[in-house]
């Protein structure tokens, strides 16, 4: 695997598990409108997902799209840890896709101005996307936040114990520095203030208290897992696996 | 001859309706960027609409159908991400056949496709697709589907 294919496996994982994890609110939403936002917003991250693996795919030349969602396993893949966990009560999944979408505003802002066209026009795509699902996370966490006793401490917790899965959105190994200085990727670390701005604006407005940057959780850049990875997988992968070649 | 040909196809595509809303064809939706005649090929260029709109891979198994129906069949089709989709593409026309359906269409002071009242209420960002959300009419209290703008 080229440097590059290894590069945008990393975002192409992290759509395409969030977007796993993000269905299996469908038909279990707290409400009807907000079950089709889930799965709308889990279906936007598909796409992104898929538009990124017919990339990979192409650069690759042998290994189709859907070889690389179905026929890989937990070790090759390099989403983010925070997009495995599970999603617990609804305040738990908003403040889950909150930290991530404002990380995906930001990166996919730098990703656009990448010298490789198809990863910038990706990119120009889905920060038209992304921005519709902030909007729609950013004004949960409010209202949660600054909703009743009970919703404020729940979504409080939910923040304190998904906070240690963000350090990895700042993380530089070699091959992020390697892409940077062929202008081809993003300088992950220059997005930190940005986000930290953006996260405490809504924050202050929720009336939430931002946890303290602790302990952080890594690997995912090494193929390193919870082990909630691995039951996704196992889930999403169990057609194809089991009935190789089936056609719809 | 080949301009001819090429004009043909253009019509036959603006014969292929959107698979949601059949009031609009994919070329009004804005979707169909090119079509070329490259080395005895005709490319059809199409940029999705949403990156994970279902529709997108209907109404290419529509054009194909279609442009085969018209015996056309040296023809493929390309998908292009550039310049992204964008509402601004739709003509006034083609907005007014939406808000004739019951959709408000993608306006920055959008109303009741119903009674034109401006009084409207956002429900949901999100709606039964991936480009629509959902609003109500505080006057004639009707629901009614918005085209997002993007």
């Amino acid at each position: 695997m080229t440097d590059i294919e290894k590069y945008i496996l990393r975002i192409a994982d992290t759509t395409l598990i969030l977007s796993q994890r993000l269905s299996e609110w469908c038909s279990k939403g707290p409400s009807l409108e907000e079950d089709i936002a889930l799965s709308n917003i889990s279906l936007d991250l598909l796409g992104q997902a898929n538009g990124l693996l017919e990339y990979v795919s192409k650069l690759n030349g042998e290994i189709s799209p859907d070889e690389y969602a179905f026929k890989r396993d937990e070790r090759e893949f390099y989403n983010f840890q925070i997009c495995e966990i599970e999603n617990g009560h609804f305040g738990d999944t908003i403040i889950r896709q909150f930290l991530i979408d404002i990380y995906f505003k930001l990166y996919y802002q730098e990703l656009e101005k990448s010298k490789d066209e198809t990863l910038s026009a990706l990119a120009t795509k889905s920060l038209k996307e992304v921005s519709y699902h902030l909007r729609h996370s950013s004004n949960w966490v409010i209202r949660l936040g600054d909703g009743t006793q009970e919703s404020k401490d729940k979504i409080q917790k939910s923040l304190n114990n998904i906070w240690k899965y963000t350090g990895e959105f700042f993380e530089m190994d070699e091959l992020d520095k390697k892409m940077l200085k062929e202008k081809i990727g993003v300088n992950n670390k220059t997005l930190k203030k940005d986000w930290d701005k953006l996260v405490d604006e809504t924050l202050i407005k929720a009336k939430l208290k931002r946890p303290e940057d602790g302990y952080m959780m890594t690997g995912s850049r090494k193929g390193i897992h919870t082990e909630m990875l691995g039951k996704i997988l196992s889930e999403m992968q169990y057609l194809p696996r089991a009935y190789p070649d089936a056609k719809w | 001859m080949q301009n001819g040909k090429i004009d043909k196809i253009w019509q036959i595509l603006g014969s292929v309706p959107d698979p949601e809303i059949p009031v609009i064809s994919v070329v009004e939706l804005g979707v169909i960027r090119d079509v070329q005649l490259i080395k005895n090929e005709y490319v059809i260029s199409v940029t999705p609409t949403y990156s994970g709109c279902p529709a997108v891979k209907t109404f290419q198994d529509d054009i194909k159908e279609q442009l085969k129906i018209n015996n056309i069949n040296n023809f493929k089709i390309e998908i292009v991400y550039k310049p992204a989709w964008t509402t601004d593409w739709m003509t006034q026309e083609t907005k007014e056949k939406l808000r004739d359906y019951g959709i408000s269409p993608p306006e920055k002071n959008a109303s009741c496709p119903q009674c034109k009242s401006k009084e409207i209420e956002l429900i949901s960002e999100f709606g039964a697709t991936a480009c629509k959300s959902m609003y109500k009419c505080n006057d004639c209290l009707e629901p009614f589907e918005h085209f997002k703008c993007i």
